[in-house]
Parts: C-alpha cells; sequence; structure tokens
C-alpha cells in the first residue's frame, strides 16, 4: 500500500483522536463500576447528644454499665490499673470539679460518665494516625485498625473517656458477643454512642437498658426530638466546658 | 587448568545440593499441592465473582472496612447489581462457616498472617 504524506497524518491525526475518546468512553460507561452506596440512613443532618438526669439514676444500678459493656465485648480485667470502660460512674465532686459545695448532699454521689463527643474533640486533633475522628453526626469515633496504641488521646482527653488494652482482652470477656468485634492488646478503646445500633435505626444500649429513663438520646439537629425538649426545659451542665471541647452530655443535676 | 575433573565434579555436586529442595519437592510431588479449599455455602455465588474474589478479596475486604468504619456507608452494591450488608462476621463469614478449611489453608499455603480474626469474632466461637 502506497500512502502519500497527507494520508499518514490523516490516519496519525485519527489515531490520536481515539486516545482522546478513551477516557470520554470511561465516563460514559461509569454507570457499571462496583461503588458502594451510602446507607439508606444517611448521616448528613444529624448531631447526636445524650442527657443524664442524674436525679432519676438509681444509687447502685449498673443497668447501663452491663448492658454497654457486654454488648461492646469490652473486657473485665479486674483491676483498675487496666481497667477498660465505655461508661461508668464517677463521683459528683469528681465530674464537676469548682461546681461542688461542702453541703451538698449530692457530692458524692456517683454519676453515669462516658465519652462527650465533643464537637472540638482534643482526640482526634492528637491523633498520629487519624484512627479517631469525628463523623458528620458528632460522633467521635475510632478506627481500631488503624490505632497504634500511643496513647496521645488518652492524655489529650479531659475527661478520661479512653482506655488502652494493656493485655489480649479476650480470656476477660464473660460472653463474647459475635455481632460486635473485640479488641486487641496495644488498642486504645471507648464508648462509640453505639454506631452499630444507630445504623440499624436502635438507640444506644444504655439508653435502652436504663428502666429508670435517665439516660435521652437524641438528634439535636431534629426541632422535635424529645432531647431537645429536655435541654429547653431543664438547666443542664456539661462536664468542663471552659476547655473548649464542646461536651455533648448534658447533665441534668 | 588444574584438577579440571575435581572442580566439574564440585561444581556437580554444588549444583545438585543447592537445588536438592526442587527436585525432592518435584519428584516427592508436593509442588503440585494446591491448597482443597472447601466451599459449603447455600448461596451459588459470592458478592463478585470467583476469579475477582479470589484475587481482591484482601482489597474488597480493605474498601469495605473503610467504607463502613470512616464513611459509615454499610451497603455494598455489588457489580451485578445486588446488596450486600459490608460486614466480615454477618456477611463473609456467613457462607465460609469453615474459616478453618476455607480462609485459614490457602492463607497457611501461602503464609500470610491477616489479623483479621485478632478481633473479629469466629462464628464458631458463638457455641463456646
Amino acid at each position: 500500500m502506497k500512502t502519500d504524506r497527507r494520508g499518514f497524518l490523516k490516519i496519525g491525526g485519527l489515531g490520536i483522536l481515539g486516545f482522546a475518546a478513551r477516557p470520554l468512553v470511561d465516563v460514559l460507561l461509569r454507570g457499571d463500576l462496583v461503588e458502594a452506596s451510602p446507607a439508606p440512613d444517611t448521616l448528613a443532618g444529624k448531631r447526636w447528644a445524650m442527657a443524664v438526669n442524674v436525679s432519676k439514676c438509681k444509687e447502685g444500678c449498673r443497668d447501663c454499665i452491663v448492658a454497654c459493656h457486654s454488648v461492646h465485648n469490652v473486657p473485665d480485667l479486674g483491676n483498675p490499673k487496666d481497667e477498660v470502660k465505655w461508661i461508668w460512674t464517677e463521683s459528683y465532686k469528681k465530674i464537676f470539679p469548682e461546681q461542688e459545695q461542702e453541703f451538698d448532699a449530692r457530692g458524692g454521689k456517683p454519676v453515669v460518665v462516658l465519652c462527650n463527643h465533643c464537637d472540638n474533640p482534643p482526640c482526634v486533633r492528637v491523633c498520629p494516625t487519624k484512627a479517631t475522628f469525628k463523623r458528620s453526626d458528632g460522633i467521635v469515633m475510632m478506627d481500631y485498625h488503624r490505632c497504634i496504641g500511643c496513647r496521645f488521646c488518652m492524655a489529650a482527653c479531659p475527661y478520661g473517656s479512653r482506655s488502652l488494652n494493656w493485655r489480649d482482652p479476650r480470656p476477660f470477656i464473660k460472653k463474647i458477643n459475635p455481632e460486635f468485634p473485640t479488641r486487641t492488646r496495644g488498642v486504645v478503646e471507648k464508648c462509640d454512642f453505639c454506631v452499630e445500633r444507630l445504623a440499624k435505626g436502635l438507640i444506644p444500649a444504655c439508653v435502652e437498658a436504663c428502666k429508670e429513663k435517665a439516660l435521652v438520646f437524641g438528634n439535636l439537629k431534629e426541632s422535635g426530638a424529645e432531647i431537645r425538649e429536655i435541654l429547653r426545659a431543664n438547666h443542664t451542665i456539661r462536664r468542663r466546658p471552659w476547655l473548649g471541647t464542646g461536651p455533648q452530655i448534658y447533665y441534668i443535676v | 587448568m588444574y584438577d579440571t575433573a575435581k572442580i566439574v565434579a564440585g561444581i556437580i555436586i554444588f549444583l545438585c545440593l543447592i537445588t536438592f529442595p526442587i527436585w525432592y519437592n518435584v519428584t516427592g510431588g508436593k509442588a503440585e499441592y494446591v491448597p482443597d479449599l472447601k466451599i459449603v455455602t447455600q448461596e451459588k455465588q459470592c458478592v463478585e465473582s470467583k476469579g475477582y474474589m479470589r484475587n481482591n478479596h484482601m482489597q474488597l475486604l480493605n474498601e469495605w472496612r473503610n467504607t463502613v468504619v470512616r464513611e459509615g456507608n454499610r451497603v455494598y452494591v455489588a457489580s451485578d447489581g445486588r446488596k450486600y450488608d459490608m460486614s466480615l462476621s454477618r456477611t463473609c463469614l456467613k457462607c465460609h462457616v469453615n474459616k478453618a478449611d476455607f480462609c485459614d489453608k490457602c492463607h497457611n499455603y501461602v503464609e500470610v498472617a491477616p489479623t483479621c480474626f485478632n478481633c473479629h469474632v469466629v462464628p464458631e466461637e458463638k457455641k463456646s
């Protein structure tokens, strides 16, 4: 076949156009690509928070703690040094420093405490691997896969909401809940506001377990929510708000 | 060259010794060993095709992990449009209930030690 200069340039030009068409075809065929779809219930437009009505909370009752710790495979190491806790109790005096007074009968009363799911979480800021992060619905969550156990977050959290697994926790879990993973040695853990239950449309395990209805959980961005009503009608205090962390656990004392 | 015979003989003996593992495995039939994976599922089809899963299950699982944990999306849409809950324990292990005969067998053969099950619960433990 004889090709003149003009014919050669034409074929060359068409060939180059062919290459240019490839990305266009890719874009047009994009519908066939495998993509994860957002779950039907998306996170946008939500801000989860909790109110704790301390006066309704019955002394000695551990229903919320037991429920949470059994659902999330939290080990009981039987020793306060190694303790792993997601929700626990602390004395009024200790969690509301500078707000106690000598004659307050509530001074020594245990109050339920958990991760505050802060608006401005210091643990997220210090995490070198971004294992701790804040979701768009306000939940401060941990990606255990990425945690290297450096404990910066534990130092940064002013509420002591985080625990390190100093030892393999599995032998210390009484009954493993197969629906939820355990953790491994060298990983920090904390309350995650039951993200796995929220994804199924359930409320957190501690709220469900509380017979006294002392714990109220809800979406602050939903104008008719029970939590909004409670926060509107009651005087609530938060733990150490002056630190600027914006805690989202509200206490009615 | 001095001592040609000794040197050549030495080289031959050396080559025999160094290639011994290859000969040993070829003649013993061990070279063709392929782990015999038991698939005991009721489902006919995995989330993606068999070949894709065989080659890319680790990438797929990593993608699932990141999507679920970091983005909060729990629904996987497969290339044929079917939807799955992205969960190792609830979706993968629901069908592949025989972890020891399926996951472990191949992982042991290729000498990889994924750490998934340090935390994720294997359904067998449900009974205990």
